[in-house]
């Protein structure tokens, strides 16, 4: 019997050598990689699950003191309180005010902020001028200082211009301050385009306009994306700016969902500030899923070159 | 015959690297120049000024009579063909190639017959519609020179065309560049590294170094006549075989080591008593024989013999220099032996060994 089995083996190991080799799902390596894995993954989700089933919960089922146990219960109302009654120190018409105002805020600034990162970095890399790169180096020390240095400088600057307090004057805060970073990563996803093809497309007769818009920009759209996600997540996220540069009329989400939390007016309504607060979060998140691969791949691709 | 191009004292300086040097050149109309160097000699960067994607310090440079010397590159009557394709990645083939003729703002109907005619005399018909990355090297690469075609210029730049192709590709589009110009007796300016291509493809090539043009002349005259030891040393695999010796007798004999080779039959110009100088001898202009002959062989030792097919390449080793002489394969030495070398001195070239130039 023994020596069968040899023989069999022998001849199995033969003829399928060249298959995968096989592989054992529970061995102590995967067992430690996976677990730890999982390990990870809980510990994230975990305060997303508290939130998500606070906020599906009536205010007596909060009270049993269960932070982690599903709803018994399934109530949609503190969502539509979140969004449409809550109140904050000065008014009770929910996080909706807020949304639309974010809303206003966020796509302005991403929009002006790209574009103009885009075209400074596409002519720091391929028209240099005289004192270019002292241009540049500025540029990226001005990442370097801390918001807060600014802020009081930046107040006076809005007044003088009028624009103190209006939503003009954060998407302008928001797209200067978008600048470094933005033209960091531009400048080095265009020189990591070969040189040539905009040599090329300058015999070919195209112009300053002519090769971004024909050539660089169809050829970039991956860094756009990266660009996009940072600047929105950035912008919609911003706390400081907002309280600092606007009025209360204009407060974008994120400082009014701070005043629906913070109000200091009768019971805490646990359930309500979980759902003002994912709702405030659904946008990022909403970017992330659709275009996390675009964004990786547009990473990736501004690494290779420094 | 008027001339294509000229250049005029050109200087161009990055800082204070200066990197083309009070440089001059004339190609005649119809010519095909071959600007050939080692990396760093400035060829490509005097490509890249032609074509006006440098800016030049000094000196001035004629396109067909007209000072282009501050013109765009488009307006200069030129087209370029990069080593890398350069294709626009996000067009097609017929887009890559009328791109140049819609910001020239050409009627469309033609461009369409400009685009059909490059393409018919490249065979490009059938991958028209495809986009460059479903191309393979060799397509590429003509695609990159069916975009200059179609712009309908006297001039052609070729900025190392061929060095991405693998060898095969590129000895079939060496060919097909030299048919195409042929077919269209354009002016064309090819900057290479590759020597087989300079010698094949050239009406005239000129030889640089340190953003100096060292010579300029037809490839036989560089090949044979070579100006000086680093035109002699850069052209030709294997390079020629150096001799260091002097000229003695008023000019009439070589010394080298204990040998004195005679001088007598040998073309250039007055040879004068220099007492350091250099024998330049190609390895096909030496034959192997078994007797010596006073004043015309060389004695060595056989040391490696390397058969390369068509013929066979014999290293030997005569008084401490190394050489290399061209034998026919069926020709087997035995290492070690002791041979006598035959110079022909009609074809060897003597340089002065402190000005470097031949004499």
């Amino acid at each position: 019997m023994a020596s069968v089995t040899t023989n069999v083996a022998a001849n199995v190991g033969r003829s399928s050598a060249r298959g995968p080799k096989p592989r054992r799902v529970l061995s102590p390596r995967n067992i430690m990689l996976y677990g730890t894995l999982i390990l990870m993954c809980l510990y994230y989700l975990l305060p997303l699950w508290v939130m998500m089933m606070t906020s599906l919960k009536g205010m007596p089922e909060i009270r049993i003191g269960n932070i982690f146990a599903p709803p018994v219960e399934i109530t949609f109302e503190p969502w539509i309180k979140a969004w449409s009654s809550a109140c904050t120190g000065l008014n009770c018409d929910g996080l909706s005010r807020g949304f639309w105002n974010s809303v206003q805020i966020t796509v302005p600034s991403v929009i002006i902020s790209i574009i103009v990162a885009s075209v400074n970095g596409y002519a720091l890399v391929n028209w240099k001028f005289k004192g270019s790169e002292v241009f540049f180096t500025i540029l990226i020390f001005g990442s370097f200082i801390p918001y807060q240095i600014m802020l009081y400088p930046m107040v006076i600057l809005l007044r003088e211009l009028g624009l103190y307090g209006s939503l003009g004057g954060l998407v302008l805060v928001h797209t200067i301050f978008g600048m470094p970073i933005l033209t960091l990563l531009f400048r080095n996803y265009f020189s990591s385009l070969p040189e040539e093809l905009f040599k090329a497309a300058r015999v070919d007769g195209a112009g300053f306009w002519g090769i971004y818009l024909q050539i660089m920009l169809p050829m970039s759209l991956p860094m756009f994306v990266v660009a996009l996600i940072l600047q929105v997540t950035g912008i919609w996220n911003d706390f400081l700016f907002g309280v600092v540069f606007t009025k209360p009329e204009i407060y974008p989400m994120t400082v009014q969902l701070n005043n629906i939390v913070n109000s200091v007016q009768g019971v805490k309504e646990y359930n309500v500030n979980m759902a003002a607060t994912m709702l405030t979060g659904l946008v990022p998140l909403f970017i992330y899923f659709a275009s996390g691969k675009l964004f990786v791949r547009g990473i990736a691709a501004g690494a290779v070159k420094g | 015959m008027t001339n294509s191009i000229e250049v005029k004292d050109l200087t161009l300086n990055f800082g204070a690297v200066s990197v083309l040097k009070n440089m001059n050149l004339d190609v005649a109309e119809g010519e095909f120049v071959v600007l050939l160097g080692p990396s760093g000699c400035g060829k490509s960067t005097l490509l890249n000024c032609l074509a006006g994607l440098l800016d030049i310090t000094d000196g001035q440079i004629f396109i067909k009579g007209k000072n282009v010397t501050w013109a765009e590159p488009s307006e200069r009557g030129i087209g370029m063909v990069f080593q890398s394709y350069a294709l626009y990645p996000q067009m097609t083939v017929r887009g890559n190639m009328s791109f140049g003729l819609k910001n020239a703002r050409v009627p469309k109907d033609e461009i369409e017959r400009r685009v059909a005619r490059a393409a018919e005399i490249l065979q490009l018909e059938p991958l028209l519609d495809r986009k460059p990355a479903a191309l393979s090297g060799g397509q590429r690469q003509r695609v990159a020179i069916g975009r200059a075609l179609v712009r309908d210029v006297d001039v052609f730049l070729f900025d190392e065309p061929l060095s991405n192709l693998d060898a095969k590709l590129r000895s079939e589009l060496r060919v097909e560049i030299k048919r195409l110009h042929s077919r269209l007796k354009n002016t064309m300016v090819y900057v290479t590294h590759d020597q087989i291509e300079a010698l094949t493809l050239a009406d005239r090539i000129a030889v640089m170094r340190g953003g100096i043009i060292q010579q300029l002349a037809a490839p036989q005259e560089i090949y044979n006549r070579p100006s000086n030891l680093f035109v002699a040393g850069f052209i030709g695999s294997p390079s020629m075989n150096f001799l260091h010796g002097a000229t003695v007798d008023n000019g009439k004999a070589f010394q080298f080591g204990e040998t004195k080779i005679d001088l007598a039959g040998y073309e250039g110009g007055a040879i004068l008593e220099r007492s350091k100088a250099i024998l330049g001898l190609r390895p096909e202009h030496l034959t192997i024989q078994d007797q010596a002959e006073a004043g015309k062989t060389i004695s060595a030792i056989v040391e490696i013999d390397e058969p390369m097919g068509a013929d066979s390449l014999v290293w030997l080793l005569a008084n401490g220099t190394q050489m290399s002489v061209r034998v026919p394969v069926e020709r087997r030495l035995e290492l070690g032996k002791k041979v006598h070398l035959k110079v022909d001195i009609t074809k060897a070239s003597i340089f002065d060994k402190v000005t470097e130039q031949r004499v």
